[in-house]
């Protein structure tokens, strides 16, 4: 089967290859972004101001209610029962004791789960929003060490949990390939999203080979989980055969359709609303909670609330995949690149379309005269792993970032420079120019601010008392993403405007930021513009992932709002300063239209919708396909810099400085661009310090569910965080700006672990870097 | 029995497995509380009794008896704001806010432990009366209290300013 799918994702996959020639070599104004948004030339108005977030009193003051936080009458509570095997089939199972439990309504199990399609796996189309493919409590079989095996539903959540521990489950275990290094023989390409994750460019072995100097190093990077604090929950309720979920989602209607599938119903008879989320990360998709709370609702006829413990979200929900990542760079004695070969090894299942694709990063990082790139997985027992924050160039920068280091030290030139010298003029696989790539400013400008004159060139050579201090820097890309189904509403009263489109608030500062750039594209002030989100009822299917959603939202109400001004200048009638004008003579500004080189020709939408009589217009926009992916080579990019002391007694690294000069295209709103930042340059200094998901390879079982056992960095982690920002907009995207949630984790694990050789001479190639590495 | 939660009384739950977090959420529907793991590892849950800051998902209800609890709802209301409820909007301190009430009762919590002078690791004098709010000092009372949407410089920004009015220059080192 999953042969059959790769080829279908192959055939896909040149289609598309055909495509992207073809749009390459279109006309630019053939092509979304090819004219310039005019929001771009706005520059004195609502972008870029430091507004803070909309949604801030309602946060601080406790308010804001998340996916578990809604009562109804007569809802029960739900616990669950975790497989305690890898593999095989459930051979008894007593629920006898616990249904005897006081309070208990209900003992689900595959006898008598309502029956079900399986969950469409993320990828496997648009719409599809499952963290793997596997039939859910559909029958005895056991696929990976934490499968739920039966959800208890009581009165209470107390009695729910007790009577959860007296169901008796035998197992019959079937082998199980759990062990990484077990699983190696089996090794196969990978595939990401219909294409090979694999490039070449000219013969990179025999370049390498001929180099005047070569780096070749393995570097390893482990599991992990996103953590969001809040844990995964949904309140589920059957209402006149409409399912109605609150949830705390990143891709709402893409939940909608999926259940519908599942449930056998269409989508619409799905209602999926998620107006907080309490961090998402790419983990607060759909995973088995969703379907078992929703089929347990239909099973007892009562609505269903089902929290996830702390230990349940490990064993739900998937993280990070592990890599094992080799990285050879061949040089001139200037240290211009001849050969950058990055390849290596990631771990899926067979149910699941994620490997880790950490060649990513590489595509575009550097001018070299070859390149190679491979990922090749293995398929484990476990369970199904997903997209984690920067899938792919969160752990790839680490390698290849601190190969670059490696590189700059054995050619002795200082990292920065080598980077600048290896800049490539044109994307270096495909050819395609860049939208925007200002990265050497970036450079430039942090290592000023930071003080990178101050670095000592050779290692272990600074010391204050028991601390050894070192510095290190590291580049950081992410690419720009728009994805197809971008869809938003449109809704003009003479108070102000509403945009309503099925997007996602969870931290990113979406909802101040749309409110800004919406009231700055209709010329309102901010208080007139309401932003409705979180709603599979909205327009629109759009995944709050990819650092995509502001380009989506964007694009999609671009084109709302054309459609607005046509409707406008449709119901003017004669007597307005306006009649006779068309679309293109018109701006927004002053709350209405104006002539746009005759600013004073202007009348106000209140006018205008009065002397035709209407209360409101409403339109609904759709984005058009991402074609600009294919015509320009379009990525954000950062210069990473750290500073470190590491204990020269115990071996504790602390991060003691740390400083990201980003060029992301414009910054809509500094206040929330500077938290999503930190944000992920913090993700990044657990990435490099301390986070992983340990699993026990002899059983497949997560060892350390829980936030005890695995360490996110803690306030005394994080010192002040400078972040600095080109601010010079990319002619081609909406706005002018790049998405900004993922890049802040790019880049930052190598700038650590620079930092630490750079203050050491310790070179640690394997995360985390805890200090019994530097002992 | 009978407990006191924001100056209002309540009965307690007759069965005694319920932890105060859950009591606060579940029966009284005061979801400004917040759950993130359960079992005392992430600060998400923490509320005052009597003024100290506790882990209410440590805390079994009936354990409080007789005793007064604020929660955030008690700090502050959305049109009526804390002024270290403001200084988070004002520093944004938070992304998804789901961390954010336990922060900030955490830190009231911990103003007041600093006011009486009680020490902390990295407190340089044990015996001073008067403990000054130098931001290390809060970093390291403060980390009971995961963020995981990386929102620490501006959840210390908000606690420096709304209780040391004039923090010292940032000249600290890791040491």
């Amino acid at each position: 089967m999953s042969i059959a799918r790769d080829a279908k994702g192959l055939v896909q996959g040149m289609a598309q290859g055909l495509m992207a020639k073809a749009v390459a070599l279109a006309p630019d104004n053939w092509v979304p972004g090819g004219v310039p948004d005019p929001l771009i030339g706005h520059q004195h108005g609502h972008l870029g101001r430091a507004v803070s977030r909309i949604d801030g009193p309602l946060k601080v003051s406790g308010t804001a209610r998340f996916a578990a936080e809604f009562p109804m009458e007569g809802m029960v509570f739900a616990a669950i029962v975790f497989s305690t095997i890898a593999k095989g089939r459930i051979a008894s199972l007593d629920a006898a004791h616990a249904l005897a439990a006081e309070g208990v309504v209900e003992v689900m199990t595959y006898r008598n789960a309502p029956r079900l399609s399986p969950p469409p796996a993320f990828m496997s189309n648009p719409k599809a929003a499952g963290g793997d493919s596997l039939p859910v409590m559909q029958d005895d079989q056991v696929h990976w060490n934490g499968q739920p095996v039966a959800v208890v539903l009581a009165q209470t959540q107390e009695q729910a949990d007790y009577a959860a521990s007296l169901v008796e489950v035998a197992y019959e275990s079937a082998p199980a390939v759990t062990a990484f290094d077990k699983a190696r023989p089996g090794a196969r390409p990978a595939m990401f999203m219909g294409q090979p994750l694999h490039d070449e460019k000219g013969k990179a072995e025999a370049a390498l080979q001929a180099a005047a100097v070569r780096i070749d190093a393995t570097y390893r990077t482990p599991r992990h989980n996103h953590n969001a604090i809040e844990l995964h929950a949904v309140t589920v309720a059957w209402q006149d055969d409409v399912l109605r979920i609150r949830d705390a989602s990143q891709l709402v209607s893409h939940t909608a359709w999926s259940l519908g599938q599942m449930f056998g119903i269409t989508e619409d008879k799905v209602v999926v609303t998620s107006p907080y989320v309490g961090g998402g990360f790419g983990g607060k998709c759909m995973w088995q909670h969703h379907v078992l709370a929703s089929a347990a609702a239909q099973l007892c006829g009562r609505p269903v609330r089902l929290v996830l413990s702390r230990e349940g979200v490990y064993r739900l929900v998937g993280g990070r995949s592990l890599t094992e990542q080799q990285v050879s760079l061949g040089a001139d004695a200037d240290g211009r690149l001849k050969a950058l070969i990055h390849k290596g090894l990631t771990a899926k299942t067979p149910s699941n379309v994620m490997p880790e694709p950490f060649i990513l990063a590489a595509r575009s990082a550097y001018d070299a005269e070859t390149i190679e790139l491979d990922v090749h997985t293995v398929e484990l027992d476990l369970l199904a792993n997903t997209f984690m924050r920067a899938p792919g160039e969160s752990v790839g920068t680490f390698a290849l970032e601190s190969a670059m280091d490696e590189l700059a030290e054995a050619l002795n030139i200082d990292p920065i420079e080598l980077r600048i010298r290896n800049e490539p003029e044109a994307d270096p696989l495909n050819g395609l120019p860049f939208s925007s790539r200002r990265i050497v400013d970036a450079w430039h400008t942090g290592a000023q601010a930071f003080g990178w004159e101050q670095r000592s060139p050779v290692p272990a050579n600074r010391r204050e008392g028991e601390w050894l201090i070192g510095m290190g820097c590291a580049k950081g890309t992410y690419p720009y993403y728009r994805m197809p189904g971008g869809a938003a509403r449109l809704t003009l009263t003479p108070k102000g405007a509403s945009v309503g489109i099925a997007a996602h608030e969870m931290g990113m500062g979406t909802a101040t930021a749309q409110v800004q750039v919406t009231a700055e594209r209709l010329g309102l002030p901010i208080e007139a513009v309401d932003f409705e989100y979180g709603d599979s009822t909205l327009p629109g299917t759009v995944l709050a992932g990819g650092s995509q959603q502001t380009a989506a939202i964007g694009a999609a109400v671009i084109a709302a709002h054309r459609l607005l001004i046509k409707e406008l200048l449709e119901i003017v009638g004669n007597d307005s300063p306006l009649a006779g004008l068309k679309p293109d003579d018109v701006a927004c500004r002053d709350a209405g239209l104006c002539k746009r080189d005759e600013p004073e020709r202007h009348e106000t939408y209140a006018s205008i919708l009065a002397r035709a009589g209407q209360d409101s217009i409403e339109v609904t926009g759709e984005g058009p396909p991402p074609l600009e992916l294919m015509h320009w080579s379009m990525h954000s990019h950062a210069a990473m810099f750290c500073e470190v002391r590491v204990n020269a007694i115990t071996g504790e690294p602390r991060v003691s400085r740390f400083l990201g000069s980003f060029d992301c295209g414009r910054i809509l709103n500094p206040k929330t661009a500077t938290s999503q930042f930190r944000g992920g340059i913090i993700m990044g200094l657990g990435l490099a310090l301390m986070e992983e998901t340990q699993i026990d390879e002899r059983n497949g079982r997560v060892m350390n569910p829980s936030l005890s056992e695995y360490h996110i960095p803690v306030h005394m982690d994080v010192p002040d965080i400078d972040v600095i920002w080109t601010d010079i907009p990319d002619p081609h995207t909406p706005m002018g700006a790049r998405g900004i949630g993922e890049i802040g984790i790019t880049g930052t694990a190598a700038a650590v672990a620079n930092a630490i050789y750079n203050a050491t001479g310790k070179r640690v190639r394997d995360l985390p870097i805890t200090l019994d590495k530097l002992l | 029995m009978s407990i006191v939660v924001n100056g209002a009384p309540a009965e307690l739950p007759s069965d005694p497995r319920v932890s105060l977090l859950d009591f606060l959420r579940d029966r009284l529907h005061l979801h400004g509380t917040k759950k993130g793991c359960d079992q005392g590892a992430c600060g998400a849950c923490t509320v005052l009794a009597d003024g100290e800051r506790i882990l209410s998902c440590l805390a079994l209800a009936v354990q409080y008896d007789g005793h007064s609890i604020t929660t955030i709802e008690g700090i502050g209301s959305a049109t009526d704001l804390h002024p270290l409820q403001q200084a988070f909007i004002e520093h944004d301190g938070f992304q998804c806010g789901y961390c954010t009430p336990g922060q900030i009762c955490s830190a009231i919590g911990m103003a007041d432990e600093m006011r009486r002078g009680i020490p902390s690791h990295v407190t340089d004098d044990l015996n001073a009366a008067d403990i000054p709010f130098r931001r290390e000092e809060l970093r390291e009372r403060m980390s009971g209290n995961l963020c995981r949407c990386g929102a620490h410089n501006g959840i210390i920004d908000a606690i420096a300013t709304t209780f040391a009015p004039l923090p010292e220059p940032e000249t600290e080192a890791a040491a």
